[in-house]
């Protein structure tokens, strides 16, 4: 299943936040959206997985998701959204609960993702007693039980540390290397950008405009931290983004 | 370099000490017995004062007189028969005011047009002492049961609904978000989003629900009733029986502790998922 956004804009009464936004998500690869911040890379985001509606412009669903997916379109969020007062397990079972799926078949699936994001030993634990890694990792463990068409992540790992990062990058570059989902990656973080991205649509300063889209042909599992070709690539990004991010920091100043 | 250099040498020259200790107080810690200390020293200073003399045995009874009256009670069988009104009446309406108050609270945090219709007439309740209604009550529900059981649903009826829809308006937005983005039902996120999530508001406001409960049973009591802790205090009063007054005063606190453990107990069970 593809995603197609065509024409795409919105303003919040007259406070314009996204212009003209045309973009493909091709099936089984990581866009990665990146851009100052206030851009509107989170309300962009909100219209794919259709929590919003633009003003303008349609967001469209190309061909039909797979069989056995329970939820098409699936967030992964920067703050975790765990329910703490539901154990590891009791979070993603939330999700099977709401179709019908109980005993056996969730426990068969809960086995199965928590084996996938390495959380099996922890399925009692509650949310309070987790890192937040390993809270990002129940997230992605409850985003995978309902078998997504398109993961829909916003800045997923923008609340961790530097270290716990670079693990769950690793970690993610393996989940899609083994079995490859589709999915909008949202950050400000150019590194993250051009480990896991397959192609980064740069955007502008509010209102958010597509300056350029490039594509990174290296395979996931090749790219490695500390990477020349990489750095290169995040050197030129950053030159993409450096004045827009300047101007729209001098923008936050004068409001 | 060289400012490296002589401040060492600085240093070197000045006198040493620790740095001041400046970071004690304003961290709460539990010390659970000295509540008791000061309970049983308040209750010895009343003994030896009445004993010795120095207190006056017209404005307060000895506390072993007290528990004297109690065990008196307690042997002839009327506590019990005193208890057993009072709480069915404590019981049945605070069940009926809170219950209703949950539910009204819910569904004003959850439904605009309610909020809009409801809460300005919840304001113009709340501050209404209850008590002055209970006249009316008897009108309304009959001078037996029925008006007592209304004016303890009433009087806990209102903090509830307040306590409660502000407890749903706390609720994490990005978890309703969270359970929208996974197309969970709306009863679905009613029932495991927003009232677990809404609990401890709930649990809190009912801690002060029940002890106005408490304070309107006897208020309740005063008026037709044979039965009841009330009752029991308000003949003792009219009689001027301060050893008989104290006790039951006493079994009204008990009470008023006994629930406030109750419920503490079932928020360590039911919020152990809190920080
Ligand atoms: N619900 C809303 N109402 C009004 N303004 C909003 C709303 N959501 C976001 N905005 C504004 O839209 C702009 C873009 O927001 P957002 O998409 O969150 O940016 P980003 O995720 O790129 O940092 C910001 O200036 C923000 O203040
Ligand atoms: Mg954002």
């Amino acid at each position: 299943m593809d995603i197609r956004l065509s024409g795409v804009s919105h303003s919040y009464d007259d406070f314009e936040v996204l212009r003209d936004i045309t973009l493909e998500i091709p099936s089984g690869r990581i866009v990665c959206i990146v851009g100052p911040s206030g851009c509107g890379k989170s309300t962009l985001l909100r219209f794919i997985g259709g929590l919003e509606q633009p003003t303008k412009g349609e967001v469209l669903q190309i061909g039909s998701p797979p069989k056995d997916c329970l939820n098409p379109l699936t967030y992964i969020f920067q703050d975790f959204a765990l329910l703490p007062w539901r154990s590891v397990r009791g979070n993603i079972s939330l999700v099977l609960e709401d179709h019908g799926i109980r005993g056996a078949r969730a426990e068969a699936i809960i086995a199965d993702v928590l084996a996938r994001t390495k959380l099996t030993e922890f399925h009692k634990a509650l949310p309070k007693q987790l890192s937040g890694g390993m809270k990002q990792r129940v997230a992605i463990a409850r985003a995978l039980a309902v078998n997504p068409a398109v993961m829909l992540m916003d800045e997923p790992l923008s609340a961790l540390d530097s270290q716990t990062r670079e693990l769950l990058m690793d970690d993610l570059v393996s989940l899609w290397t083994r079995t490859p989902f589709t999915a909008v990656y949202v950050t400000h973080n150019l590194a993250e950008a051009v480990r896991l991205g397959h192609s980064i649509v740069v955007m502008s300063r509010r209102p958010g405009e597509i300056r350029e889209v490039v594509h990174l042909e290296t395979p996931l599992d090749q790219r490695h931290y500390g990477d020349s070709a990489l750095e290169e690539k995040q050197k030129y990004l950053w030159q993409l983004m450096r004045e827009e991010a300047r101007a729209a920091d001098a923008e936050l100043v004068h409001v | 370099m060289s400012d490296l250099k002589s401040n060492t040498v600085a240093t070197a020259q000045a006198q040493t000490r620790q740095v001041a200790f400046r970071g004690g107080g304003f961290a709460p810690a539990s010390h659970r017995w000295i509540g008791a200390l000061v309970f049983i020293l308040l209750v010895t200073l009343a003994e030896l004062g009445t004993r010795q003399g120095w207190i006056s045995p017209l404005t307060l009874p000895l506390p072993s007189d007290v528990l004297k009256t109690f065990g008196e009670l307690y042997a002839s069988g009327l506590l019990w028969a005193h208890m057993s009104v009072s709480l069915t009446r404590l019981f049945v309406g605070a069940l009926l005011g809170a219950s209703l108050g949950v539910a009204v609270g819910v569904l004003i945090g959850l439904f605009s047009y309610v909020r809009a219709g409801l809460v300005p007439l919840t304001a113009a309740l709340f501050p209404i002492p209850k008590i002055a209604l209970l006249p009316l009550f008897v009108i309304w529900f009959g001078i037996d049961e029925g008006s007592k059981y209304a004016l303890i649903a009433f009087g806990t009826f209102t903090p509830t609904v307040v306590a409660t829809y502000g407890a749903v308006d706390n609720v994490d937005r990005s978890l309703i978000r969270m359970g929208q983005s996974f197309n969970l039902s709306w009863m679905s996120i009613v029932r495991k989003i927003v009232l677990p999530g809404a609990m401890p508001g709930i649990l809190s406001g009912l801690r002060i629900s029940l002890a106005i409960a408490i304070i309107l049973l006897v208020a309740a009591e005063m008026l037709g009733a044979e039965y009841g802790i009330g009752a029991y205090i308000l003949e003792a009063g009219s009689l001027y029986d301060l050893e008989r007054l104290f006790a039951g005063v006493t079994i009204l606190s008990l009470l008023g502790v006994t629930m406030s453990a109750t419920i503490g107990f079932i928020e360590r069970r039911l919020l152990n998922w809190r920080q």
